[in-house]
């Protein structure tokens, strides 16, 4: 079985991101750039199946050379290989161009099954994977928190307003991963020392239009500090009381 | 510093592992004095406890830069873990890949590398630290076998090891040319161990007594020939003091990245302390006696990856950095004021954990000999 994972890399949670001159993105220096987290665990989930039945794990990102250090992560965790489509302006890219070069490669890989992250943890559009799934014209689910695959059909679980909804898909099919699907390993030190042996394919990445423009940029405003008005029941009233009164909230 | 890809990315990895994993123990062992096994089989699992060797043996296939990278990463949030597998890749791992025989590493690296086993070596005795010349356990001929008979101290690891390599006087007229050292397992019989006292810092590494009362080890447990034995110590010491420095070095920047945060916290007559010219100047120290440790340390680490000669610069490093480490654990708890001196706060357990570095391996004072030793040579 061919399973494909698709990933970005995205800025390290931890980092302050600061706008860039332009006002329209985000200023790339100082960041440390990661595997986005969600797509760690469609990692994971591609990486057991194969441990269990032996299939080949593609990944496939789309972004600049930097990127690079994203996909040997994912070879590190125990990928087979992995294609770079590469544009030096990916962080100019809406879903929409995303998803439209995406599943162009796809069709060209043409896997039994393909696993994106959720979301991407910069711009959180959360289209990207179900984008891919509506222009391939394959079955998919999204935000998925457990996988399993009985002959060519995939069970699913994903979390609903007060609940838990189970489906079924036939390969081949998109899924998105959602926290909870697995606990994504570490990439252990034999993974890190054969993943840049690994076969990595890099190629110009098909020029599609975006369908909307960022206008602009801007940081949430500055959170005023918190206050300690006390402690244990005697701090109720006077926080009931500012509740009502100062927040407005009650 | 420049970095190969790989070695950056094992430093991330370490570095996710000892904020997600280590860190949360670290409070908890150094209060019970507990070993933490739990975080030795993710280490395990993951190759951690053979970084430096080759993969045919069941190791990672790495170099010493990127053991000092692991250790020091650790360091940063648990100086106790970190000196569990230096000592352990140091202080056993190495001895039997670099002195053993072809059978020996094949019967003790795989085990000790990524089969989830600890190593220990021990050395000290009650009448001899420094002194290393001066040991008194002796290994005697019999039969096929050697029969051991001594008490070691303060050995690292020794509760936990399935190997320990025991250092001996095989020949009591050769001096320092009388000395072998042996593989020996920890199931040998009359291999036991002896009291485990409480310690100051590293609490949650393991640590005992180890009482050899005719402990008898066949012949093919030497290592390498009779009388190698004080030789192969002092290379054994050269390597682990490149660990020890990391040790140090990472505590050190553990303990002043807590202080700068708190700093910038707290606020004395209504400011950030960080506004007090005195605590700048703190902070401007501690800041650059790392950035020298950093740079005495992966130079020497550097030049044994080489092949090139590499002891003075380990016994600078380590003799550096474990004495920034507990100048910079002091302060720290003097930035902290009360708080650094309570146990609700880290750096209190930083400052006990930097204080080993600058006695195990050769104290301070050994490694001044050392460099001394070697001007006055040259
Ligand atoms: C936490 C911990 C873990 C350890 N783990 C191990 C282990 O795994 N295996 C092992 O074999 N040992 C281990 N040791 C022992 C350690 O190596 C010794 O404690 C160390 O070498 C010092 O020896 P000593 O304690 O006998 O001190 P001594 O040698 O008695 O030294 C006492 C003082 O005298 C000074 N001194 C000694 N000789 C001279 C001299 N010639 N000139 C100037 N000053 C001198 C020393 O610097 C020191 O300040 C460990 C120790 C500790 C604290």
């Amino acid at each position: 079985m061919k399973i494909v994972v698709c990933i970005k890399q995205v800025p390290d949670t931890e980092t302050k991101v600061k706008i860039a001159a332009d006002g329209k993105s985000l200023d790339p220096a100082g960041v440390d750039y990661v595997l986005n987290p969600y797509d760690e665990y469609a990692v994971e989930e591609a990486i057991k199946l194969k441990e269990a039945n032996g299939s080949e794990v593609t990944i496939l990102c789309l972004g600049t050379e930097a990127a690079t250090k994203a996909i040997r992560t994912g070879l590190a965790m125990g990928a087979d290989n992995a294609v770079l489509l590469k544009d030096e302006n990916a962080a100019g890219r809406d879903w929409l161009s995303v998803a439209k070069t995406l599943a162009e490669e796809l069709k060209a890989l043409q896997p039994d099954l393909i696993f994106f992250g959720k979301q991407a943890m910069d711009d959180d559009s959360a289209a990207v994977g179900t984008a891919v799934a509506q222009i391939l014209g394959l079955p998919s689910v999204a935000n998925i928190t457990s996988f399993a695959l009985e002959g060519a059909t995939a069970t699913v679980q994903r979390e609903v307003e007060g609940g838990i909804e189970t489906l079924t898909a036939t390969l081949p099919a998109i899924f998105t991963a959602h926290k909870g699907l697995n606990e994504p390993r570490y990439p252990s030190l034999k993974g890190i020392m054969s993943a840049k042996k690994k076969p990595v394919e890099e190629k110009a990445a098909a020029v599609c239009e975006n369908g909307t423009e960022v206008v602009s940029m801007a940081l949430p405003p500055e959170r005023p500090p918190g206050k300690v008005i006390g402690e244990g029941v005697e701090a109720v009233e006077k926080l009931i009381d500012l509740l009502k009164n100062e927040a407005k909230v009650l | 510093m420049e970095l190969t890809e790989e070695q950056e990315m094992i430093r991330d990895t370490v570095r996710e592992i000892a904020r997600e994993q280590i860190e949360p123990r670290a409070e908890e062992i150094d209060i019970n004095s507990r070993f933490p096994k739990e975080t030795f089989e993710t280490l395990h699992e993951l190759g951690l406890m053979g970084v430096p060797f080759p993969e045919a043996y069941g190791g990672a296939d790495a170099d010493t830069v990127t053991l000092a990278l692991v250790v020091e990463e650790i360091a940063k949030v648990c100086g106790s873990t970190a000196l569990g597998l230096a000592a352990h890749t140091s202080l056993c791992c190495w001895p039997v890949f670099a002195f053993g025989s072809d059978e020996q590493k094949k019967q003790y690296l795989p085990g000790l590398l990524s089969g989830g086993q600890f190593g220990a070596l021990a050395i000290t005795e009650p009448q001899a630290g420094s002194d290393v010349g001066a040991l008194k356990t002796t290994a005697v001929v019999s039969g096929d076998d050697y029969v051991i008979n001594g008490t070691k101290a303060f050995i690292t690891n020794a509760g936990v090891a399935s190997v320990c390599i025991v250092a001996t006087v095989t020949d009591p007229e050769k001096g320092k040319q009388g000395m072998t050292n042996f593989i020996v397992p920890t199931d040998a019989p009359g291999f036991a161990l002896g009291s485990v006292d409480e310690k100051l810092g590293m609490r949650g590494s393991d640590w005992a007594e180890v009482v050899l009362t005719d402990c008898r080890v066949p012949a093919a447990n030497r290592l390498g020939n009779e009388g190698d034995g004080f030789e192969q110590l002092m290379a054994i010491l050269d390597g682990g003091r490149i660990g020890i420095a990391a040790l140090a070095l990472g505590i050190a920047e553990g303990a002043l990245e807590k202080t700068t945060a708190y700093a910038q916290e707290r606020k004395q007559f209504g400011r950030p302390i960080t506004s007090f010219q005195a605590t700048k100047m703190k902070l401007a120290q501690m800041a650059t006696d790392i950035e020298a440790a950093r740079h005495l340390l992966f130079n020497a680490a550097r030049r044994k990856d080489a092949g090139q000669p590499f002891a003075v610069e380990a016994s600078m490093a380590k003799l550096f950095a474990s004495e920034a480490a507990v100048r910079a654990c002091k302060e720290a708890i003097q930035i902290y004021g009360g708080n650094g001196y309570s146990r609700e706060y880290p750096v209190e357990r930083y400052y006990r954990d930097a204080k080993l570095c600058t006695i195990g391996e050769g104290t301070s004072e050994i490694q001044r000999i050392i460099i001394a030793r070697h001007i006055l040579q040259s």
